[in-house]
C-alpha cells in the first residue's frame, strides 16, 4: 500500500514501540517532562484514534465515506451513560461490553440501509442516518437529559473502585489509563488483522473495482456490511471510553461536526495508511486544543485546514512525509532490461515517427 | 375542518422552501454529478446577507413592492457571487479525482461559513419582520393565514416552472442536459463544459440564496440553520431521485406533508419517520423515484 515498503514484521514493532512511548507516559508526567495536561489530552487522542482506525476501515479499505461516525459513537458513550439507570451494571466493563452490543445493533441497522448505495449516497446516507440518532437523544430529554447531557456514574475498573482510593483526575491518569491502552491496543491489533485478513484484501478489492470484484465472487455487499459493523462497533468502544473519561456526554457527540472531526483525523494522517488515524488523531487533538485557547473561530480553521489538505496534501501527513522521504532519498538504481531487438527496431520507428510530426 | 386547510397550507409552505433548496442541490448535483455539502450554508448565506441588508439600509429604502424583490435578490447575488468564486478555485480541481475528495472538499467549506457567519453577523439570529408583518393577514373563516406565506408558496411554484421552462424548453437547458448525460461527448460538440459547470453552479447556489432571502423576514437567520435545511434537502433529494427536478417537486411535497402531520401528532420523531419514509423508498427503489 505505500510507497515505502515495510514488512508486516515492522509494522507490528513499531506499534509495539509506539505503545511502550504511550506507556511511559505517566513516568514522564511524574518526572516533571510532561504535565497532566498532556497526558490528558493524549487520553482523548488514543479515544478519538480508536474511532478515527475505526473509520478508515470504510473509508481507507472499503473506499466508503462514512459522515456518520458520530452516531456510533454517541450510541457507545450513552450506552454507558444510561445503562445503569435500567440495569444492575456492578463495573465499566460490563458496560463496555453492553457499549459494543448497542453500537453492533445500531450499525447492523444502518449499515444494512446504507451500504446498499456508494460513493456520494453512501455518505449522505450515514450523515442523515446520524442526524436521526441526534435528534432522537435530543428530543427523548427525559431519558438522555436533551442538551444538557447526562453524567456518567463512577464505576469501578478492573475491580478498582472509581473514586475511592483515590481523586478522580488521579483515578483517570493511572488505572483508566492504562486500561485505555490496553483497549487501544487490543483494537489496534484486532483491526490491523482484519485489514491483513483475506477479507481486508476482498475489501480493497471491492474499493478498487467493484464489477471484478463481484465477478471474482466476492459478496460486495455483505462485506461492505460486515466492515459497516466492525466499524461501527469499535467507534462505539472508542465512544464508551470517551464517556468514561469525559464523565459527562452530550448531543455533541451525535453531531455531523463530531462526525467531520472523525473524518478529518483520518484525512489529516492520511487514510491510505493504516497509522494515519492515529497521527492525524495526536495533531487534531493537540492542535485543536491549542487552537480553541487563541480564537473562537475553530471551525474556520478546521475547514480551512481540510480544504488545504485535500487540494495540496491528498495523502496526509504520513504520504506527504513518505513524498518528501523518497524525493529526498538518492532513488534507488533502475534496473532497465535490455529490450528484444525487434521491439528496439519498433520503438526506434516509433520515435522517428514521433519526431517528423 | 378549517384547521386541515391551514395544515395543508403550512405544508406547501414547507415544501416550498424545500424545493427551492433541494432543487439547487439536484441542478448543481444532474450536472456535475458532486453533492455539495455546503449548499445549505449557501440558503443560510441568503437569509444572512437579506436580513443584513434590510437591517443596515432599513426596510423603508425599498418602497412598496421593491421590499419583496431588492433584498432577497441582493442576497441571491451576493450567494451567485460566492459560487462564482468556489466552483472554479475548490470544486474545479476535484472533478478528476475521487467523490470522497469532492465531499469534503465541499464540508471544508460548509465549516467555514458556519464560522464565518459568527464572525461577520454574531451569535444572535438576524430577524427582519417587516416585509412579513406589512403584508397581514387571510382570514379563512375564524382563522387568519399571514399573506406572506403565499407569496413563499407561490415563489416556489413560480421558481419550478422558471426551472422546467429554462432546462427543458431553452437551448441552454438543452445543451445542459446533454451535458449532464454524456460530458465528453458535450465537449466534443463544442459545449464548453467548464464554463458551463460555472453557470450552472450558480443557478444552483442563487436558488438556495433566493429560498433564504424569502424565508428570512418568516423565521430568522440563525446558526445552524444551513445544516438542518441540507439535512432536510437530502431527505427530500433521496425520496425523489438523486439530480431530477420532478423528484425534488414531488419530494418536498412528501416531506412538506410528512412533516405537517408529524409536528402536529408525534413531534418527538417527526424526523425519524421522514428518514424511514427515504430508507423504504431506499429500499425499494435505490435511485429515488424520480431518479435515473
Amino acid at each position: 500500500m505505500s510507497i515505502i515498503h515495510v514488512s508486516a514484521k515492522k509494522q507490528l514493532i513499531g506499534y509495539a514501540v509506539m505503545l511502550l512511548v504511550f506507556a511511559s507516559v505517566p513516568l514522564l508526567v511524574r518526572a516533571g517532562i510532561l504535565t497532566d495536561f498532556h497526558q490528558n489530552l493524549l487520553m482523548y487522542a488514543i479515544i478519538f484514534a480508536i474511532a478515527g482506525l475505526a473509520f478508515n476501515i470504510l473509508l481507507g479499505y472499503s473506499g466508503l465515506l462514512s459522515f456518520g461516525h458520530a452516531a456510533y459513537f454517541a450510541v457507545g458513550a450513552y450506552t454507558v451513560a444510561l445503562a445503569p439507570q435500567f440495569i444492575q451494571a456492578p463495573s465499566y466493563e460490563i458496560l463496555l461490553i453492553l457499549a459494543i452490543i448497542s453500537s453492533a445493533i445500531v450499525s447492523m441497522a444502518f449499515g444494512y440501509i446504507a451500504v446498499r448505495l456508494t460513493r456520494i449516497f453512501f455518505a449522505i446516507m450515514t450523515l442523515a442516518l446520524t442526524q436521526l440518532v441526534w435528534a432522537l437523544i435530543l428530543k427523548l430529554y427525559w431519558y438522555t437529559g436533551g442538551s444538557d447531557g447526562i453524567n456518567v456514574k463512577a464505576k469501578p475498573l478492573l475491580g478498582i473502585p472509581f473514586n475511592e482510593m483515590m481523586s478522580r483526575p488521579e483515578y483517570l491518569s493511572s488505572v483508566f489509563y492504562y486500561y485505555l491502552l490496553g483497549v487501544f491496543a487490543v483494537s489496534l491489533v484486532i483491526l490491523w488483522l482484519v485489514v491483513n485478513s483475506p477479507f481486508g484484501k476482498a475489501l480493497l478489492a471491492t474499493r478498487d473495482n467493484e464489477t471484478r470484484a463481484e465477478f471474482v465472487g466476492i459478496r460486495v455487499r455483505l462485506y461492505r456490511w460486515y466492515a459497516f459493523v466492525i466499524s461501527g462497533i469499535f467507534t462505539g468502544i472508542a465512544g464508551a471510553l470517551f464517556a468514561i473519561l469525559n464523565g459527562h456526554v452530550t448531543p455533541e457527540q451525535a453531531d455531523w461536526i463530531f462526525s467531520g472531526d472523525i473524518v478529518f483525523v483520518a484525512v489529516l494522517g492520511g487514510f491510505r495508511y493504516f497509522e494515519g488515524p492515529i497521527i492525524g488523531s495526536i495533531i487534531f487533538t493537540f492542535v485543536k486544543q491549542y487552537a480553541m485557547g487563541y480564537t473562537i473561530f475553530w471551525r474556520l480553521i478546521l475547514g480551512a485546514v481540510l480544504i488545504i489538505l485535500i487540494l495540496a496534501f491528498p495523502k496526509g501527513v504520513i504520504g506527504s512525509v513518505e513524498t518528501l522521504v523518497s524525493k529526498l532519498r538518492p532513488a534507488p538504481k533502475q534496473i532497465t532490461f535490455p529490450a528484444p531487438p525487434t521491439t528496439a527496431q519498433a520503438r526506434e520507428d516509433i520515435n522517428k515517427k514521433l519526431d517528423k510530426r | 375542518m378549517l384547521i386541515y386547510i391551514i395544515f395543508a397550507l403550512n405544508a406547501l409552505l414547507f415544501a416550498s422552501v424545500l424545493f427551492l433548496i433541494t432543487a439547487g442541490l439536484n441542478i448543481v448535483y444532474g450536472v456535475m454529478r458532486i453533492i455539495n455539502l455546503a449548499h445549505g450554508n449557501l440558503y443560510a448565506l441568503g437569509a444572512y446577507v437579506t436580513a443584513w441588508v434590510l437591517l443596515t439600509i432599513g426596510y423603508s429604502a425599498f418602497p412598496g413592492p421593491l421590499l419583496y424583490i431588492v433584498p432577497p435578490l441582493i442576497g441571491a447575488a451576493v450567494v451567485g457571487l460566492g459560487g462564482l468564486i468556489m466552483e472554479p478555485t475548490l470544486l474545479r480541481p476535484m472533478y478528476k479525482r475521487i467523490e470522497e475528495f469532492q465531499l469534503l472538499v465541499t464540508f471544508g467549506v460548509l465549516l467555514v461559513l458556519e464560522d464565518l457567519f459568527l464572525l461577520l453577523f454574531g451569535p444572535y439570529p438576524l430577524s427582519v419582520r417587516e416585509p412579513y408583518s406589512f403584508l397581514g393577514v387571510t382570514k379563512i373563516g375564524d382563522l387568519s393565514y399571514p399573506n406572506y406565506n403565499f407569496l413563499v408558496i407561490a415563489l416556489g411554484f413560480i421558481i419550478a416552472f422558471v426551472l422546467w421552462f429554462f432546462l427543458y424548453r431553452t437551448k441552454f437547458g438543452t445543451i445542459l442536459r446533454a451535458t449532464s448525460l454524456d460530458r465528453e461527448m458535450a465537449a466534443a460538440m463544442g459545449v464548453n463544459v467548464k464554463a458551463l459547470f460555472t453557470v450552472s453552479f450558480i443557478i444552483g447556489s442563487m436558488i438556495a440564496g433566493l429560498a433564504g432571502g424569502f424565508i428570512v423576514a418568516k423565521d430568522t437567520a440563525v446558526l445552524g440553520m444551513g445544516i438542518e435545511a441540507l439535512v432536510l434537502a437530502f431527505v427530500v433529494m433521496v425520496i425523489g431521485g438523486l439530480g431530477s427536478l420532478k423528484g425534488a417537486f414531488i419530494g418536498a411535497l412528501i416531506v412538506g406533508v410528512v412533516r405537517q402531520i408529524g409536528t402536529a401528532f408525534f413531534p418527538e420523531i417527526e424526523l425519524a419517520v421522514l428518514w424511514l419514509i427515504a430508507a423504504i423508498v431506499l429500499t425499494i427503489k435505490p435511485q429515488g423515484l424520480f431518479g435515473r
